[in-house]
C-alpha cells in the first residue's frame, strides 16, 4: 500500500531570498518547468537595496517529496540565499493585492460599491460609468469579491500573487 | 610581447587578459577550444604567451568533452574555450553531459558586443538562456570591473559541493576593453556554501543501522571518484572494516577495486546477478555519492523492498528524490566515510557475525551463477572476449591504463569485463548517454597524462559521431588507442528492437561505414582491423605498443546482446541472465514499454 504521504497533495508557500542579479527569476521559472512542478503564483520585488537581496514568494503543490524536492532544488541555486516553506514552519501571513475595474451604470454601480464597501475594498479611480477598486487580503477573500463583481460590471483584474511572511518574531 | 601572465597585483589589463590571469590564478595549465570572430582577442592574448597551453579540437562538442577526460582522470577543473553562437551551441551537448554527471567544467564563450546583444547579430545566440538548463551556473559579464572576480567566482561554483559545468559568456567588447585585475577573494561565497561535513547525529543514526545490519550492501557512486582518491582509500577500509559487499554504479567504477573479493561488480540494469540481488535482499543499504537512477532501480516500487536506507550525497537534492530513505547523510563522501569509519570504531555494539557470514554464502551462491560467463567458440570474436583479453593484456602489461567509452552495448561490456583498481581511471559518458563521448574525452585524458596508455573502447557507430578529432590526435600527437567493437550495429538499439520490438530492426543497421583502417591512415593514424579470434592477442599488443594513435576494427559477433539485463519497469529479481531466457521479456508491461 503506498504511503499516505506519497499521494496526498499539499500547498506551500515558499519564500526565496535571492540575490537581485540578471537571470534570477528565470532561473527559478525554469527550474520549476523544467521539472514539472506547479506554480500558482509567482512575486518577486527587491528587498534589501545594500545587499541587493530580493525575495521571491512561490505558492506550489505537490506531495510533501515533490514540495521537498522543489527546497532542495531552489536551495541548490547559486544566487539563492535561503529557503523557507512559511506553509510547514508556522503560522504566516498571505496577502495579495488586486487592481479590479468595474463597468457600469445605475443600480449595478452602486451594488458594486456596497459590496466594495462591504469588502473594505477602496476606490482608487472613479469615472461617471467605472471603478477601479484596489484590495488587499487573502486569496479566497480577492476570489470570493471577484466572484460577487463578475454580474455587475467586472471588466479587468489585475492580482499580484502572493507575499507572505511569518508570523511572531522569527525572520527569515 | 604583453606582460598577461606575470605576479597578480592589482593592475589595469585588458578583459582577455584578465581572463588569462585568472585561469593562470586557478592552477589552468591547458584548455581545449575553437577560435572565432568572437573570442579573437582571447586568442590573440593567447598567442603571447606561454603559460596556458591551447588544444585545437575540430568541434566544440568534443571540446567539453576533452575537458571532461582532463577533469575526471586529474580531479581538476576543464576549461574549454569557443565562440559566440554557434561555437556555444555546439558546446551544449557537452555542458549537458557534465552536468548529468557532475563534471567540474568551465566554459568560456565568445559573444556579440553588450551594445548589440539582442539585435539578432552574426553569431549571435541567447548563450546564457540556452545553457541555463544545461549548466550549474552561466554568468554573462557585462562590466569588465566585475570579470576577473566572475571567473574566480566560476571556479569556486564548479568544483564546490556538487561539481559541475558553468558557462561564462564573454562579450567581445568586454575582451578588448581595459579593467583592474584582482585576484580570488578570501571571503566566503555571498550565498552558495555547500555542506561538506556531515551531521554528527546522521552519522550515528547510519552507524547504529549498519552495525545492526544482518544482510548489509554499500552501493558506491561517482561521488566518490569526485570526492578524490581519499575517499576511495576510505571506502575501501570502511568496506573491509566491516566486512560488507560493495557494489559500483558505471560512474562509481575504481571507487573500490575489482579485484576485491568483497566487490559485487556493478549493479543495475547490465550489473551482475550478484549486485543486483544483493540490492534487492538487504536490510540495511548504504548508499554513497550514488543517486538511485532509474538504471540502477529498475521498477522502484519493487526496489530493495526490506531493507532500511541510508543515503550519503553532497547535494541535498538527490535524497529522496526518487528513493524514500530513513538515514540522510549530507556530506562530501570523503568526509562522510572518515566520520563513518571514526564513528564505527567508537560504538560499542557488536556486528551480527553469524548473519553477516550467512549473507555472504547467500551471495557466493549467486556468484555460483557466473552471470558474465560468455562462450567463445570458433573464429567469430565474442565483444565480450574482445574487452576482457584487453583488460587482461593491459593488466600484465602493468602500464597506467585509462579507458573511454562511447554509449551502448560496447560500453556496458566495457564496465562488466574491464576491472578497475583505482578511481579516475574511467571515463563513460553516465547520465546523458552521449554517443561521440569517448574519443574526445581520451584526447582530455591523454593530454592530462602523456605516458600513460587511454584506450577508447567503441562502436563503429557511436565512434563516427566525433570522428574528426582524429584529426586532433594526429596534430597532438597523442597516442589514444580507438578500439572498436564492430559488429556492424547501433547495438543497443537493436538488442530492444530485438528484446520489445519484434526484432523489427529499424534504422539501427550501421549501413555504409568506413573503411577504418583507411579512415585512420587519412588521419595519419595507423589503422588495423581483426576478423579472427585467434588474432586477437596479437593485435592488442600491437596496437598498444604503436607509439602512435590507432583504430583497431574488432569484428564482433553481430547479434551478441548485453546480459544479464533487468528489461525496463522489472526489478532487480527479475534479471534475464543469458539469451534463453528472453521469454520473460514478453512480459514487459506497459508501463515498462514507455521506459527508456
Amino acid at each position: 500500500m503506498p504511503d499516505l504521504a506519497e499521494i496526498t497533495q499539499r500547498n506551500a508557500t515558499i519564500a526565496v531570498l535571492v540575490e537581485n542579479e540578471a537571470g534570477i527569476l528565470a532561473r527559478v521559472v525554469g527550474l520549476f518547468s523544467g521539472r514539472g512542478y506547479n506554480i500558482e503564483s509567482l512575486t518577486v520585488a527587491p528587498v534589501d537595496a545594500d545587499r541587493r537581496l530580493s525575495r521571491i514568494t512561490i505558492v506550489t503543490s505537490g506531495t510533501d517529496m515533490v514540495i521537498e524536492q522543489i527546497k532542495a532544488q531552489l536551495d541548490r541555486l547559486v544566487p539563492v540565499h535561503k529557503v523557507s516553506d512559511l506553509t510547514l514552519e508556522g503560522p504566516h501571513l498571505a496577502r495579495e493585492l488586486a487592481l479590479i475595474k468595474i463597468v457600469g451604470k445605475g443600480e449595478a454601480r452602486m451594488e458594486a460599491l456596497r459590496l466594495a464597501d462591504a469588502f473594505r475594498a477602496r476606490v482608487v479611480d472613479a469615472t461617471i460609468e467605472s471603478f477601479v477598486f484596489e484590495m488587499t487580503g487573502s486569496g479566497d477573500k480577492l476570489d470570493a469579491f471577484i466572484a460577487l463583481m463578475r454580474p455587475i460590471g467586472l471588466t479587468e483584474i489585475s492580482r499580484t500573487g502572493v507575499v507572505a511572511i511569518a508570523r511572531g518574531s522569527r525572520g527569515l | 610581447m604583453s606582460a598577461t601572465l606575470q605576479t597578480a597585483e592589482t593592475r589595469t589589463m585588458t578583459g582577455a587578459e584578465i581572463v588569462l590571469q585568472a585561469l593562470k590564478d586557478n592552477g589552468v595549465e591547458v584548455i581545449f577550444g575553437y577560435p572565432g570572430g568572437a573570442v579573437l582577442p582571447l586568442y590573440d592574448a593567447l598567442f603571447q604567451q606561454n603559460a596556458i597551453r591551447h588544444i585545437l579540437v575540430r568541434h566544440e562538442q568534443a571540446a567539453v568533452h576533452a575537458a571532461e577526460g582532463y577533469a575526471r582522470s586529474t580531479g581538476k577543473v576543464g576549461v574549454v574555450l569557443v565562440t559566440s553562437g554557434p561555437g556555444a551551441t555546439n558546446a551544449v551537448t557537452g555542458l549537458v553531459d557534465a552536468l548529468m554527471d557532475s563534471i567540474p567544467v568551465i566554459c568560456l564563450t565568445g559573444q556579440v558586443p553588450t551594445h548589440l546583444i539582442g539585435n539578432d547579430a552574426f553569431q549571435e545566440a541567447d548563450t546564457t538562456g540556452i545553457t541555463r538548463p544545461a549548466t550549474k551556473h552561466n554568468y554573462l559579464v557585462k562590466d569588465i570591473r566585475k570579470l576577473a572576480s566572475t571567473v574566480h567566482e566560476a571556479f569556486y561554483v564548479s568544483k564546490s559541493g556538487r561539481p559541475g559545468p558553468v558557462v561564462i559568456d564573454l562579450p567581445k567588447d568586454i575582451l578588448i576593453g581595459k579593467g583592474p585585475y584582482s585576484e580570488a577573494p578570501q571571503a566566503p561565497h555571498r550565498s552558495y556554501r555547500p555542506q561538506t561535513e556531515p551531521d554528527a547525529a546522521s552519522i550515528r543514526a547510519a552507524v547504529r543501522l549498519l552495525k545492526g545490519a544482518k544482510r548489509p550492501v554499500v552501493y558506491a557512486g561517482g561521488g566518490v571518484i569526485n570526492s578524490g582518491p581519499e575517499a576511495a582509500r576510505l571506502l575501501g577500509d570502511f568496506v573491509r572494516m566491516a566486512n560488507m559487499p560493495c557494489t559500483n554504479t558505471l560512474m562509481g567504477l575504481g571507487a573500490f577495486p575489482s579485484e576485491d573479493p568483497q566487490f559485487l561488480g556493478m549493479l543495475g540494469m547490465h550489473g551482475t546477478y550478484e549486485a543486483n540481488l544483493a540490492m534487492h535482499g538487504c536490510d540495511v543499504m548504504l548508499n554513497i555519492g550514488a543517486r538511485f537512477d532509474d538504471r540502477v532501480t529498475g521498477r522502484l516500487n519493487a526496489f530493495s523492498p526490506n531493507s532500511k536506507k541510508i543515503h550519503a550525497d553532497i547535494d541535498p537534492s538527490s535524497i529522496n528524490k526518487n528513493v524514500k530513505v530513513d538515514v540522510a547523510v549530507v556530506g562530501d563522501a570523503g568526509a562522510v566515510l572518515k566520520a563513518l569509519i571514526e564513528c564505527w570504531q567508537a560504538e560499542e555494539q557488536p556486528q551480527d557475525k553469524p548473519a553477516i557470514a550467512a549473507w555472504w554464502r547467500a551471495i557466493d551462491g549467486w556468484r555460483g551463477k557466473g552471470c558474465l560467463q560468455y562462450r567463445q567458440e570458433g573464429s567469430i570474436i565474442k565483444p565480450q572476449h574482445a574487452v576482457k583479453r584487453l583488460y587482461e593484456i593491459t593488466r600484465e602489461m602493468g602500464r597506467e591504463t585509462f579507458i573511454t567509452t562511447e554509449v551502448g552495448q560496447h560500453q556496458m561490456w566495457a564496465a562488466q569485463y574491464f576491472g578497475f583498481q583505482k578511481p579516475n581511471r574511467w571515463m563513460t559518458s553516465g547520465g546523458l548517454g552521449t554517443m561521440g563521448y569517448g574519443l574526445p574525452a581520451a584526447m582530455g585524458v591523454q593530454i592530462a597524462h602523456p605516458d600513460a596508455l587511454v584506450i577508447d573502447i567503441a562502436g563503429e557507430a557511436s565512434i563516427l559521431m566525433n570522428i574528426q578529432e582524429m584529426g586532433t590526435l594526429a596534430q597532438y600527437r597523442l597516442p589514444v588507442k580507438v578500439f572498436i567493437l564492430n559488429n556492424e550495429y547501433m547495438g543497443m538499439v537493436r538488442q530492444w528492437q530485438e528484446l520489445l520490438h519484434g526484432s523489427r530492426y529499424s534504422e539501427s543497421y550501421s549501413e555504409a561505414l568506413p573503411d577504418f583502417v583507411r579512415l585512420a591512415e587519412a588521419f595519419h593514424a595507423r589503422g588495423m582491423r581483426v576478423t579472427e579470434a585467434g588474432q586477437l592477442d596479437d593485435a592488442i599488443r600491437e596496437m598498444i605498443a604503436h607509439p602512435g594513435p590507432v583504430i583497431a576494427d574488432i569484428a564482433v559477433a553481430k547479434d551478441e546482446n548485453c546480459f544479464p539485463m533487468i528489461p525496463s519497469g522489472a526489478a532487480h529479481n527479475e534479471m534475464i541472465l543469458a539469451p534463453g531466457q528472453e521469454g520473460g521479456v514478453a512480459g514487459v508491461t506497459d508501463e515498462g514499454m514507455v521506459l527508456v
